[in-house]
């Protein structure tokens, strides 16, 4: 296959679907490794008050390996929060692009819609390039694509479950309507989610805790990587329908009709 | 007069600049946003922007996340 397969969100290009989180890794060096095996090129890291006593930095991690950073609003459960959280995150990091997360309660950590929609048309108002993260609800994606985010990102199941993919019915709803990049986001656990996102038709995948809390984070962003790609080649390549009995892959019978029974 | 720099209220200097209270926490200057009372002060303004009694300083840097 070609090399030409690339993400393009707000018109930035990216040869990697895989987006990368920073989130559990147990220290900077395990991260440092994991980041390259994935072979991420966008990577999300979330806005904190400084510590002065923290040693080491996760934007160094970043600039070293030349990843674009893309700050969230991780830990807003207000639109207010979330946009002056945006805004500092543009003035710290010098980006307008912003992974919008407004949370609902701390047990689920599922996205606010309400809170999100506002959050959304306030930044977009604003110049940044808005990525929501969202429940996998086509109606809500639509509306977010109309007010201007530059894509959506639908979840699988919860933050760091690692359900995998709960009602791929509705990704795919939301992949046929979309004009904008439909970015699987939240509840990978494994491999073949995944793949069955991008075989689903999801532009990119966003994952963090399937990789970072994985015994062994780099063998599982290696994994991840070829998973991505994987599913994004039978999505390009188109599957089979599905039947309910057998299709013989080999012509006729060997010896002919004299052998047939019935 | 009394402030706080990210919760912790302080007692600093009248006339203190938002420079000056960051430098309380960090040397660091790249990498680093400030707000003030829930309004970002760009860095460029810094220097020239003064704190006043009961002021509320957000000093937020990148960490792992996400």
């Amino acid at each position: 296959m070609s090399d030409v397969d690339e993400l393009v969100i707000a018109g930035e290009k990216f040869s990697s679907r895989l987006i990368m989180g920073t989130g559990g890794a147990p220290s900077l060096e395990v991260l440092d490794q994991a980041l390259a095996a994935s072979g991420t090129e966008l990577t999300t890291v979330a806005m904190r008050r400084l510590d002065p006593s923290a040693r080491g930095s996760v934007l160094d991690v970043l600039r070293r390996r030349g990843i674009k950073v893309l700050p969230n609003t991780a830990g807003c459960f207000t639109a207010g929060e979330a946009v002056l959280t945006a805004r500092l995150a543009r003035e710290a990091l010098e980006t307008n692009w912003v992974k919008l997360e407004v949370i609902a309660d701390e047990r689920t950590l599922l996205p606010d819609p309400i809170e999100t929609f506002d959050a959304a048309e306030r930044l977009v108002a604003d110049g940044f390039v808005v990525l929501p993260y969202i429940g996998d609800d086509p109606a809500l994606a639509r509306r977010l694509e109309q007010a201007g985010c530059a894509a959506v990102m639908p979840l699988g199941s919860p933050i760091g479950s690692g359900l995998g993919i709960r009602n791929p019915h509705s990704i795919e709803l939301i992949v046929e309507a979309a004009n904008v990049p439909v970015i699987l986001d939240a509840g990978v656990g494994t491999a073949s989610d995944a793949a069955l996102a991008m075989e689903l038709g999801c532009d990119a995948v966003l994952l963090a805790t399937a990789v970072t809390r994985a015994q062994r984070p780099e063998l599982m962003a290696a994994a991840m990587a070829d998973a991505v790609r994987a599913g994004r080649l039978a999505r390009l390549a188109g599957r089979i329908p599905r039947r309910r009995y057998a299709q013989a892959s080999s012509p006729g019978t060997p010896l002919g009709d004299y052998y047939s029974v019935g | 007069m009394k402030i706080t720099i990210n919760g912790t209220p302080r007692e600093v200097p009248d006339g203190m600049t938002v420079a000056q209270a960051v430098r309380i926490l960090t040397a660091q200057t790249t990498g680093v946003a400030v707000a003030v009372n829930d309004e970002v002060v760009r860095r460029g303004a810094w220097d020239s922007t003064t704190l006043g009694e009961s002021d509320r300083v957000e000093v937020l840097t990148a960490v792992q996340g996400g």
